[in-house]
């Protein structure tokens, strides 16, 4: 990644709950700094000034779930320097991925009385799906250390130093109690990346896997421990889909589990 | 952006509303100077929590409708906890309650102070953003970054996050924060109500348009606290008031073409939700301090004038900070952090008063605790009417500023409301077409 003196930021949402663009407006203590040190030219939730593209970097959250999205990404992409993508929805298609799984029509019919008014497509895709993404930045919501991290990155012309390891490295550097053997409660930090800081665990609760699939997950060897822990098969089905199911990982470790195949 | 039509009339566009959370549009028609058409277009793409919540276990609801919202993540934290706990026929302890509450007051304060200083104050002073308002306003914008931070930790310490918190589960908490870790806050929250309490008198000094509705405000009550984390009963300025179980009878919701967030009436007419319409129905409750700095802002027991709501909002900030102080201080250590929460078949509610107002949330589960049934009535969606009416008064009343000028007013019209669109529909392109 490399930038201009003074780059121009964008900040796109598509399909999400705003937590991480959210997440820049609450970096309290840099959030002013970071205005200094880049333009921001694009970020409708904290400004009315529209500045043109093209744009030097581009942060997008949010999933693609609508045809009109599709055409925006294409266009967003064409204008970006680097495309970094924010957060689980953005990198693996979010919570609303699970009408993957489903019949979007009974959903459509489940919430709105007039399904015809809507356009929506019957799958919540990552952003990657459909344009080439610089880097994506994972969390539910991202960690806003790892945000500044990516933006200093960006304007060091530098890879962003985010790791890849699983979260019981951060319990272990914690000294937490590891969950599920003090307590037998499920816990997905075995296969999900660090970058939270190994917040469940800290609160006594299994990790929920808000960060996705770590750079070596071996979701059969916990799908064992799950199920050896008392876990119903339907029940560890659920585990994997949540707010990264359709980060591939968790995808393939949730269809093999519901199609029997973890037995 | 002003388009001249064959006719002689015109349209403005613009792109999409900004400082508002998600993705919306406003379309206005004027014919002879005279409004003839308003809608507010929510065009954010759905995202199916209802759909979706089906099939899932009664335990998931906290950490899955948070993510309806990164801005009020507590608010649905708070209403399906409820819920749960009250189709299974469970009544926590006093000592969740008051956590509960703590943890809200650190969600009002994040919501409120980026509200009224990063999204709203910008209208009144000036300014497109609050990153301009800082080259003028340092020592303001300093402070608001520094109260908005103290509601951040509040929800860092008692949630574990400050979005989407993960220490909430039904039946109360993971983990009870310690009366030390609690104290460790104090320093922040006390000049924070100092800040706050100032704040409100350096607001009511903004100029406020002129334009007054005759509301039909709705709020959750308490009988013993202004409502946040929860309320016995709603009541409306209509004199209508019900328990919390029927509020199903009372607010309907329907869906319309322009808007991919259903709307929703009371008693089959339109209504408001938020700070305007808890201050006025619960002014009682504030505390002696907060009545008092509302008082001297110019503020009467009832507010409605729409603009006026960030004057509000300010005094629901100092109260948030004062109630986070009351419950520390009267922490003590040793409690039990959640009780046991079987599943037991059944339907129930449970509501809550998120920053932007009431929220509330059915659920019917089954004897193993699988969801057959969700409903979640954000408080957005309740305001898509009212928030048409305003636009429909502020487009009359000011039919003959320039368009610049006018479109700007819509739009600060709109902010009023700190609508949140990603929790409604869960996009705002302004439009003024005149003829």
């Amino acid at each position: 990644m490399t930038a201009p003196a003074r780059p121009k930021l964008a900040v796109w949402k598509f399909a999400s709950c705003d937590g991480c663009q959210l997440s820049l407006l609450n970096c309290e203590d840099e959030l002013l700094s970071i205005a200094g040190a880049v333009h921001i030219a694009y970020f409708p939730e904290a400004t009315r000034a529209v500045v043109e593209g093209p744009y030097e970097l581009s942060l997008v959250e949010g999933s693609i779930t609508t045809p009109e999205d599709v055409k925006r990404i294409h266009e967003i992409r064409s204008k970006s320097g680097t495309l970094v993508t924010i957060g689980a929805c953005a990198t693996a298609g979010g919570i609303q991925a699970l009408r993957n799984w489903a019949d979007v029509e009974e959903f459509r019919s489940i919430v709105y009385a007039h399904p015809e008014y809507l356009s929506t497509l019957d799958t919540s895709t990552p952003i990657a799906s459909h344009v080439d993404v610089d880097y994506e930045l994972r969390g539910c919501p991202v960690d806003k250390s790892q945000l500044v991290e990516v933006l200093a990155a960006f304007l060091g012309g530098r890879k962003p130093r985010i790791p890849t390891y699983s979260v019981c490295v951060e319990c272990k550097l914690k000294g937490n109690v590891c969950v599920p053997i003090a307590s037998g409660q499920p816990c997905l930090g075995p296969v999900t990346q660090a970058g939270c800081g190994a917040l469940c665990p800290s609160y006594g609760r299994g990790c929920y896997g808000c960060f996705g699939p770590q750079d070596s997950a071996n979701t059969d060897s916990l799908t064992h421990q799950l199920h050896k822990l008392g876990m119903r098969w339907d029940d560890i089905v659920r585990v994997y889909r949540t707010f990264n199911a359709g980060a591939p990982e968790f995808e393939a470790a949730s269809n093999k589990v519901a199609s029997g195949g973890a037995l | 952006m002003t388009h001249q039509l064959k006719d002689g009339g015109q349209v403005l566009n613009v792109g999409m509303l900004a400082r508002v959370e998600g993705e919306g549009g406003m379309h206005i028609e004027i014919k002879d100077r005279k409004v003839v058409s308003v809608k507010l277009n929510i065009f954010e793409p759905p995202r199916f929590y209802e759909g979706f919540l089906r099939g899932r276990k009664y335990t998931e609801p906290p950490d899955i409708t948070a993510r309806i919202c990164g801005i009020c993540p507590v608010a649905y934290q708070s209403a399906s906890t409820e819920a749960m706990e009250t189709i299974c026929g469970v009544t926590t302890t006093p000592e969740i309650q008051l956590m509960r509450r703590l943890l809200y007051c650190g969600e009002w304060i994040e919501s409120h102070a980026l509200h009224i200083f990063m999204l709203h104050a910008p209208d009144f002073l000036g300014y497109d953003s609050v990153l301009e308002m800082a080259k003028d306003h340092a020592d303001v914008v300093n402070m608001a970054l520094r109260l908005k931070k103290a509601g951040n930790d509040v929800m860092e310490l008692v949630g574990g996050r400050a979005i989407h918190p993960v220490n909430v589960k039904v039946g109360g908490f993971y983990r009870m924060p310690t009366l030390t870790e609690l104290e460790g806050l104090v320093p922040d929250l006390e000049r924070g109500l100092e800040d706050a309490l100032a704040a409100v008198q350096l607001v009511a000094t903004f100029n406020f348009p002129e334009m007054e509705q005759d509301y039909n405000y709705v709020s959750l009550r308490h009988p013993d606290w202004y409502p946040l984390e929860r309320g016995t009963e709603i009541v409306a300025t209509s004199g209508v008031r019900f328990p919390l179980a029927e509020v199903g009878e009372h607010i309907k919701e329907f869906h319309v073409e322009h808007s991919n967030a259903l709307h929703a009436s009371f008693d089959g007419e339109k209504y408001f939700v938020g700070p305007l319409a808890r201050y006025s129905l619960n002014f009682d409750q504030l505390s002696p301090r907060c009545q008092e700095a509302a008082l001297r802002a110019g503020l009467g027991q009832t507010c409605r004038n729409p603009f006026k709501s960030i004057i509000v909002r300010t005094v629901e900030l100092a109260y948030a900070f004062e109630e986070a102080l009351r419950i520390i201080d009267l922490w003590a250590d040793g409690h039990a952090p959640s009780v046991p929460v079987a599943p037991r078949a059944g339907e129930g509610i449970g509501a809550s008063e998120a920053p932007r107002g009431t929220i509330w949330h059915r659920y019917k589960i089954d004897s193993d605790g699988v969801i057959l049934d969700a409903q979640i009535v954000p408080p957005t969606s309740q305001n898509q009417a009212s928030i048409e009416a305003d636009l429909r008064l502020a487009a009359q009343q000011w039919v003959d500023l320039d368009d610049h000028t006018l479109t700007h007013r819509c739009e600060a019209a709109i902010r009023n409301y700190d609508p949140c669109i990603s929790c409604a529909t869960h996009f705002l392109d302004l439009r003024i077409k005149r003829s």
